[in-house]
């Protein structure tokens, strides 16, 4: 039953591209109330999938297997654990939501868009499902064929620019994976005797790999997966992508697609190379910092809204990487929570940029001002993605934030605590940064004549609002459900880690209280050996 | 019992969700204003029914806990959604809810005809609810939602008419202040989120009872590090309450309403810093240095602020830097270990205070928006009511006997001056003269003096529900004192209540930090009360002589300490010692820099350097593409196949 589900909910946008192919392309209303009923309808088949995962096992589940290459032994392989189970509701919430937006909005080819909006979709569930390292990075590459051609046919001026750029960073990382998926392979045939990229087996293997080689498949992996999230320095395709892409481009370019570079770093690159990841995590985390400053101050200074919201997108990512470095339950989970938060409240405030853009055809902020006079519900519903942004306690983007600070103060492998003090500046520069525009967009005088006659929300812009807000405070009030379903396969992976962080005698090392480390203790990961 | 906890939080929230989803359609104004009071006055009501049952009960079993459920849990970290009713909260709740129900009453009269009346009174009822989880709160993250909860009520309330212009250091908008008391109290909040972790990381915990706990235990968490939280909670104290360096955004938060400078901005949120402090005592008692700087900074500000409201003349600004002045004698009172005292001010301050904006609000309404004291004059034949309410008020600070100002202003010098020193209590006292001189000239200048304001329109008395609040805090102002009479006035025969009522919550503190019993002797505190009186009294007078009549004094003095006054003026030019210091570089830095620089320049100029090289060889390999689709497939299974081939012989032998 379950399995049934989960491949329906994998394959149904599919199934509604290849059948939105047939229908003519003049049909537009049905091009646009079929993918719209698809991804609905994929949206309320994924819900029941929170049930049916048993959030107190760490392993994967609802698992489908069929054998596709049998001398590679890559095979289909889906199924879903805690954390994929988050991304592909997140996934199939926002679809809906992306293509509800487009109507009316997207006005050419809109035939092909649908199209790939609905393959889109299956890619993206399709990365989170897979459990084959072959099937993994088929999806993957997939994502970059709909993406490529809704930045570079429906996206603003620099269209093609900005789509070229996104392909060519992209692809540039994701050869650097294959190869080291292909590398994993081999080393599977080496030590079993059997070549093979089944996720369940490799991620049993890869850890015994010598950390002299390991690492560099760690980087090799994290490469990839940092382009796609991006950390600093590899960012800069991202605020032109997001510029040029539409509106719902820009909702799932930031919702979902930068999530899987950081789940990617999770599933793959903490779970296979534990070792590696223990003596990359003061590089990662430090990245992340960087990010998360680095981000932030320059988004504070942008003149053009999409570019200021997506260089947020820098910062916010940082603190889900500062999360992951951390290696910790709180910093983990706080990640995976903070993905999906990201997702929500970063994809709110595209949606609102995209209200604005859509009335003035501009994103220069100073050409707004005093639209709250005008625009009063919009100002409420702007107001709340930027509160949820901004990390304010009781909207979801605090609890993430805290968690990932959390994890990254208590970490036993960044030594210091500065990386988490100097993130926690981001928090007032995040206020600054999205304030600061509120206060120009929306507040002060209405001087601009253009914006005098601005029209308040339609029923279709509130359709696609509301639903993100019920989450925002849901997620602000009650994470418990978001967070008890990671729970289980975090610790698994943190204990993983754990296990590999002192080869020897690791099972009897019990983690000190903290109050037993002292301020000055700079090198953190040695004592655990110390005080058996 | 502790379920009526929940009531009282439940009242506002239900009163924002009703007003806010509702707004207009639930009718005309007064239904509106009756909805969001009757939200704050039934919490008052549940406060009032549960402080009666505390004090059925024995001093030491006065708390009640509602835990509602886990709210934030992850590996060993977990945080409830829990409220705390005990002396100290239940003092606070009650603070918050009666003076807040006044002025949501007082606020039906003074909004009356504003087009967002609705959206004024929701936001108002969404202060009130986070205000009561930041006081009720059963572990500092709960507290910490209502601090950040309270601060964006602040901010919507500050900026309630963004379209108006407003005169600040780079600020032109009401919406701008806004900004500004945010960041800036985010700036406080970072320290309170570093001490939340060190805590855990020490105490593995957030419950204030368990952090008590484990600070009593002494060994649980090193001395420097019970240091280093308690600076860090300080300095998110610094920011809620106004104090130095944080103290530069509630004069410019005056650009809110009147009712929400008296509500948010006086008498309650503001006082949120000394509510931490007591609620944390006993880990500020574990640090002496802790202790030193709060002391330190309480006594700093409180001269510093009172000295900028001696020339200042918006009648709002000059009761904002009153408001931040009394906010450091509290935190100067917590420094020196006196708990009581600090929160004793508290309240004998939210009540004139409050009273005093509320009378200023009466004043500008009369005059149509006139804020400039410049302006004003002679108002007392016009608003007897306002009048007489706001003298009362301003005698209760400038601390004349018997009003409630007097004893808990008292309280707080005769501490500073056994636990602190000579030198802490002068400081305070210099304070305190220029407390009842400019309270005093701004007395002076608007009730007395000439008729200076534009007589197109004639002044009124506000309307009956405006004044009646006025009359309520006028009595509590003159007879709040009365529950906290020094032992040394009152002897045995009156006990000093609530000093009895606190001493469970503050126990622990003062008994971590050591003090024999102090046997000062009563003449002592009488001469420095004596002298303090006649400080005050001095102070009046002088404000007499210079602002009663139409008078060239001031502008000499003015003319002769050009220097001093201008640099009051400009408020010892804080302001632009920020923008020049931190605001204007972090800006130039990321622009030039960060932006221009590091990210155009650098790694993009880098990656399109690449993509310019390899277009380059692209262009002269060009003629090996054909074009045919199946010739790129087969190139690209070549290429992986040599690859695939190079590492399995490279690698396979491992």
């Amino acid at each position: 039953m379950g399995h049934v589900l989960l491949m329906s909910v994998l394959f149904l946008p599919l199934v509604g591209a290849l059948a939105l192919v047939a229908v003519p392309r003049e049909r537009i209303a049905l091009h646009r109330w079929t993918s719209l009923v698809i991804a609905v309808a994929t949206f309320l088949l994924s819900l029941p999938l929170f049930w049916l995962v048993d959030q107190t096992r760490s392993d994967f589940q609802l698992v489908v297997a069929t054998p596709w290459i049998a001398s590679l032994d890559a095979g289909f392989r889906i199924g879903l654990d805690g954390m994929s189970l988050l991304l592909v509701l997140l996934t199939t919430f926002t679809m809906p939501i992306a293509i509800g937006a487009s109507i009316g909005i997207i006005t050419k080819r809109e035939k092909e868009y649908y199209v790939m909006m609905l393959l889109l979709e299956t890619a993206m569930i399709g990365v989170f499902v897979a459990l084959d390292m072959f099937l993994f990075y088929v999806f993957w590459e997939l994502i970059l064929i709909p993406m490529y051609f809704i930045i570079g046919i429906w996206g603003g001026q620099d269209r093609i620019y900005a789509a070229v750029k996104f392909f060519l960073y992209t692809i540039v990382g994701s050869l650097l994976m294959l190869i080291a998926i292909i590398w994993l392979g081999i080393y599977a045939q080496s030590a079993t005797g059997q070549f093979t990229t089944d996720v369940i087996k490799l991620r049993e293997l890869a850890p015994s790999i010598p950390f002299e080689t390991q690492r560099w498949l760690f980087a090799a992996f994290a490469l990839s997966f940092a382009i796609k999230v991006p950390i600093f320095p590899l960012h800069t395709w991202l605020p032109d992508a997001h510029v040029q892409a539409p509106t719902a481009g820009s909702v799932i370019l930031a919702g979902i697609l930068l999530k899987m570079g950081t789940y990617g770093l999770i599933r793959f690159n903490l779970d296979f190379f534990p070792q590696s990841a223990i003596a990359f995590a003061p590089l990662l985390g430090t990245l992340a910092v960087i990010g998360i400053i680095y981000g932030a101050l320059v988004a504070m200074v942008q003149p053009d809204m999409k570019k200021l919201v997506a260089y947020s997108s820098v910062s916010h990512l940082g603190f889900v990487v500062l999360g992951i470095a951390s290696m910790t339950n709180e910093g983990i989970q706080g990640a995976i929570l903070q993905m999906v938060n990201h997702g929500l409240s970063t994809g709110m405030l595209f949606l609102c940029v995209g209200v604005l853009y859509e009335r003035r055809h501009t994103r220069e902020i100073a050409e707004y001002g005093g639209i709250a006079r005008v625009m009063p519900h919009f100002a409420v519903l702007f107001a709340l993605a930027m509160l949820a942004s901004v990390g304010l306690p009781g909207l979801n983007g605090f609890v993430g934030e805290f968690l990932t600070l959390l994890g990254g103060f208590r970490s036993p492998y960044l030594d210091s605590w500065a990386y988490s003090i100097v993130s926690a500046t981001g928090v007032i520069v995040a206020a600054v940064y999205l304030l600061w525009m509120f206060q120009r967009v929306m507040y002060g005088p209405l001087t601009n004549p253009a914006n005098e006659g601005l029209r308040d929300l339609t029923v279709q812009e509130r359709w696609t609002l509301v639903p993100i807000v019920l989450l925002l405070v849901w997620i602000g009030v009650y994470p418990r459900p978001f967070l008890r379903a990671s729970a289980a396969s975090t610790s698994a992976i943190v204990q993983k880690v754990l296990n590999h962080s002192v080869p020897q005698k690791v099972t009897e090392v019990h983690l000190p209280p903290p109050a037993i480390r002292s301020i000055d203790q700079t090198v953190k990961v040695p004592t655990l050996t110390e005080r058996p | 019992m502790a379920e009526l906890i929940g009531l009282i939080v439940a009242f506002p929230l239900v009163g924002f969700l009703l007003i806010g989803l509702g707004g207009r359609r639930l009718g005309s104004e007064v239904r509106i204003g009756a909805l969001a009071s009757a939200a704050v006055g039934a919490s008052f009501a549940v406060g009032v029914w549960l402080l009666v049952e505390l004090l059925g009960r024995p001093a030491e079993s006065r708390t009640l806990v509602l835990r509602l459920y886990p709210w934030i849990t992850a590996g060993d970290f977990t945080a409830e959604l829990a409220w705390r009713f005990d002396q100290l909260s239940a003092l606070f709740v009650l603070i918050v809810t009666g003076v807040g129900f006044l002025i949501h009453v007082y606020a039906i009269g003074y909004m009356h005809g504003d087009r967002s009346f609705a959206r004024f009174f929701a936001y108002l009822n969404l202060f009130i609810f986070m205000m009561l989880n930041l006081v009720l709160g059963d572990n500092l993250l709960v507290t910490f939602l209502g601090w950040e909860g309270v601060g964006l009520a602040s901010y919507l309330l500050i900026g309630f008419w963004w379209d108006q212009q407003f005169e600040g250091v780079r600020i032109r908008w009401t919406g701008e202040a806004a900004m500004k008391a945010f960041v800036v109290n985010r700036i406080g909040d970072f320290g309170m989120l570093v001490a939340m972790f060190l805590l855990v990381l020490y105490a593995g915990t957030l419950r204030y009872d368990e952090i008590a706990g484990a600070v009593m235990a002494g060994t649980v968490i090193p001395p420097h590090i019970i240091t280093l939280i308690a600076l860090g909670l300080f300095l998110g104290c610094t920011g809620k309450s106004a104090q130095i360096p944080l103290a530069v955004w509630l004069p410019d938060a005056m650009a809110g309403p009147t009712p929400v400078s008296a509500l948010i901005h006086a008498a309650t949120m503001v006082t949120s810093g000394i509510f931490l402090i007591s609620r944390m005592n006993v880990l500020f008692a574990a640090s002496p240095d802790a202790m030193a700087v709060v002391a330190a900074v309480g006594i700093a500000t409180a001269f510093f602020a009172a000295t900028i409201g001696l020339v200042q003349t918006d009648i709002k600004k000059v009761l904002a830097y009153s408001t931040v002045s009394q906010l450091g004698y509290m935190f100067t009172a917590l420094g020196v270990g006196a708990f009581t005292a600090g929160v004793f001010h508290v309240m004998t301050h939210a009540f004139f205070k409050a009273l005093l904006f509320l009378g200023a609000g009466s004043v500008i309404h009369a005059l149509h928006h006139e804020q400039n004291i410049e302006r004003m004059g002679g108002l007392a034949r016009y608003m007897p009511r306002t009048h007489w309410t706001f003298l009362v008020a301003a005698l209760a600070i400038a601390g004349i006997f018997p009003l409630s100002g007097f004893f808990s202003k008292d309280e707080i010098l005769w501490n500073a001056f056994i636990y602190g020193g000579p030198w802490l209590w002068a400081i305070g006292v210099v304070a305190a003269f220029c407390t009842a001189f400019y309270m005093f000239r701004l007395y002076f200048l608007v009730f007395h003096n000439s008729e200076r304001f534009d007589h197109h329109h004639q002044p009124h008395e506000s309307p009956a529900v405006m004044t009646i609040p006025f009359v309520v805090l006028a009595v509590l102002s003159a007879v709040g004192g009365f529950l906290g009479i020094p032992e040394a006035l009152g002897g045995a025969a009156i006990p000093n209540v609530l000093e009895h009522w606190l001493e469970p919550i503050f126990a622990p503190g003062v008994a971590m930090l050591h003090r024999g019993s102090m046997h000062a002797s009563h003449t002592l505190e009488y001469v420095l009360m004596g002298i303090s009186l006649v400080i005050a009294l001095a102070g009046i007078g002088l404000a007499r002589a210079f602002y009663y009549r139409e008078s060239t004094r001031p502008a000499a003095l003015a003319e002769r300490f050009r220097r001093v006054y201008r640099l009051l003026w400009h408020k010892y030019f804080l302001d632009e010692v920020y923008y020049a210091l931190v605001v204007d570089p972090i800006y130039i830095l990321s622009v030039r820099v960060l932006w221009r620089i590091t990210d155009v320049g650098i790694v993009d100029g880098a990656v399109n350097g690449i993509a310019r090289v390899v277009g380059d060889i692209g262009e002269r390999v060009r003629r090996l593409q054909t074009g045919y689709a199946q010739s790129y497939a087969v190139l690209m299974m070549a290429g992986i196949l040599v690859v695939v081939w190079y590492l399995a012989s490279h690698t396979g032998g491992k």
